[in-house]
């Protein structure tokens, strides 16, 4: 089984985010493998255990994103895809740079994490996999593969749903679908000895315009009581009848 | 030439989710036609409670082929009608099925899609969106540059209010075909909870780490239903499998909006915050007094929420 694992190189979760000329400032912000994205590499690691197969991983970005390949590399991906683009490309643009490699690879079955903590768009995957004509299903938390058929488990609103998709398809991964591994030192050293080919993204105009950015200004402090527990429901209730009167 | 609003319901087994109806009202605003898309099977009798909410039509789609949401279906009817009927603007609620929908349809149309829009503003005949990036640490205001404009859209943003029309029932041709039907949706196991779902609901209450086990979700389930609300959860209690994972509030989880959030033991991890900043008002127990919690709370309180819910509870039963 041939597996293409999207992945995007984003902020660390923790980072503090800060505007720069109107735009996020990325001085001295620390780069990780989007969190999602982590999940479904270690997804297609585990079906390759089971099943054997090779994990190739795909992602548009920079120089620095190497370092996120590399990652994926250590955690046991078998070869690296870097594809040089825009960084301003909107999820539509970013779909269609994506396609034209992954579209080439001939793979069994995409994965990519649902969400990108960075930019939160839900977008990517799901053009992509109209792009390339293939059946998807987002937010999986728990995927089984049977003779071609994908059965995605996934929490929806008011419920669980379960779906069966056949190959190839794009399936989007929530965290917790499982536990990412931690690279070995092994895992490490061979990464640096596997392959990463480099391709020049086209040049895709976008469909949105990001016509600013701002920061939230601080919420104002809130009350903080550190009183004993009957007191300080006395007192919530109280803010919550009589001063946001939230209820009756 | 592309005129009016579309606003995509989302439907299951003919109940409405209240976001597209929210959407309906706040697309009135724009000044054009609003028009409503329904989806699904037996389902007739939703364009009368569409209207309701001030929509001028509703494209009604009525086939065995949508009585499951799937994607494949229904992107591609929508994008066939968007072709024939050319709206200028297409909305969804930011619910599973919007998320999941939205894009889909995009990309058939080739147009561009804003998604998780907390604030959509309506200034000299264009709409400028408002979404939260990096967990809602910053926010950008995004025009889409195609025709159609699209966006999924919050819930619990804009209020509901009554503007009763008759509106103009379109039966729409089905434009599906077998290859389309590509999800093949095998099994809904619905949630069975006398509590409001924790997306549409108007109070919610947490819980964390802090509820130390199963029982403390007992205890949150008490104090909800007293205030009628949904019961949520941070992905530390969800983790530790005290509760369902389709309770979990955060980027990894569901966004919630109410007008009240209790978060009773939870620190305040900023991918669960991302679920629920936006609350109207935000109450937080925690026994740690520097929990990241307090610092997004309009009431805080320090202390072991074992010892504060039960008298929460005891005054509000009184």
């Amino acid at each position: 089984m041939k597996i293409a694992v999207c992945v995007k190189q984003t902020f660390d979760t923790e980072a503090k985010i800060v505007l720069k000329d109107g735009k996020v400032s990325d001085d001295g912000v620390n780069l990780i493998i989007n969190p999602y994205d982590e999940t479904a590499v270690e997804e297609a690691l585990q079906i390759k255990e089971k099943q054997g197969g090779e994990v190739v991983v795909v992602s548009a970005g920079n120089d620095k994103t190497q370092d996120a390949i590399r990652q994926a590399l250590a955690m046991g991906a078998d070869k690296g895809i870097l594809i040089n683009a825009d960084p301003n490309a909107d999820e539509y643009a970013r779909a269609v740079i994506l396609s034209k490699v992954v579209g080439g690879l001939g793979a069994d079955l995409i994965l990519c994490g649902h969400v990108a903590a960075d930019d939160g768009s839900s977008q990517v995957p799901t053009r992509l996999a109209e792009i390339l004509n293939l059946p998807h299903v987002n937010v999986v938390n728990k995927l089984e593969l049977n003779g071609g058929v994908a059965t995605c488990t996934r929490e929806t609103d008011g419920g669980t749903e379960i779906i069966d998709v056949k190959l190839p398809a794009i399936i989007t991964c929530q965290v917790g679908m499982n536990e990412p591994r931690y690279p070995s030192m092994k895992g490490i050293m061979q990464a640096k000895k596997k392959p990463v080919d480099k391709v020049a993204g086209e040049a895709v105009a976008s469909k949105v315009t990001i016509a600013s950015y701002f920061i939230p200004p601080a919420k104002a402090a809130g009350k903080k009581i550190e009183v004993d527990a009957p007191e300080a429901a006395a007192q919530l209730v109280n803010w919550m009848k009589n001063e946001v009167r939230v209820i009756g | 030439m592309a005129k009016g609003t579309w606003v995509v319901i989302d439907q299951r087994d003919g109940k409405i989710r209240k976001v597209s109806l929210e959407l309906i009202c706040k697309a009135r605003e724009f000044g054009d036609e609003v028009a409503a898309v329904v989806m699904g099977s037996g389902i007739e009798g939703l364009a009368a409670e569409i209207g309701k909410y001030g929509a001028d039509k509703v494209y009604v789609v009525d086939d065995a082929k949508f009585a499951q949401y799937n994607t494949g279906a229904y992107a591609a009817q929508l994008a066939a009608m968007a072709k024939k009927y050319e709206p200028a603007t297409i909305l969804f609620g930011h619910s599973a099925m919007g998320k999941d929908l939205a894009p889909r349809t995009a990309q058939k149309l080739e147009a561009g899609l804003v998604t998780d829009c907390t604030a959509v503003e309506f200034d000299g005949g264009k709409l400028t969106f408002t979404r939260p990036i990096y967990a809602g640490k910053a926010f950008a205001k995004v025009n889409v540059d195609t025709a159609p404009v699209m966006a999924t859209i919050r819930a619990n943003i804009y209020d509901l209010t009554e503007a009763p029309k008759s509106p103009e029932v379109i039966k729409a041709d089905v434009a599906v075909s077998d290859a389309d039907m590509y999800q093949n949706v095998k099994e809904f196991i619905a949630t069975v909870s006398s509590r409001p779902e924790l997306t549409e609901a108007n109070y919610v209450v947490s819980g964390g780490r802090g509820a130390k086990g199963p029982e403390g979700f007992v205890m949150l389930g008490e104090l909800a239903d007293i205030f009628g609300a949904a019961v949520g959860a941070s992905r530390a209690a969800v983790d530790s499998g005290w509760i369902d994972n389709q309770y979990q509030v955060g980027q990894t989880g569901k966004v919630v909006n109410p007008i009240l959030y209790v978060a009773a033991g939870i620190s305040g991890a900023i991918q669960h915050v991302a679920g629920m900043s936006s609350s109207k008002n935000i109450v937080a127990i925690n026994k740690d007094p520097e929990a990241a919690i307090f610092n997004v709370s309009d009431f805080g309180i320090v202390g072991d929420m074992h010892a504060v819910i039960p008298e929460v509870i005891k005054l509000l039963k009184k």
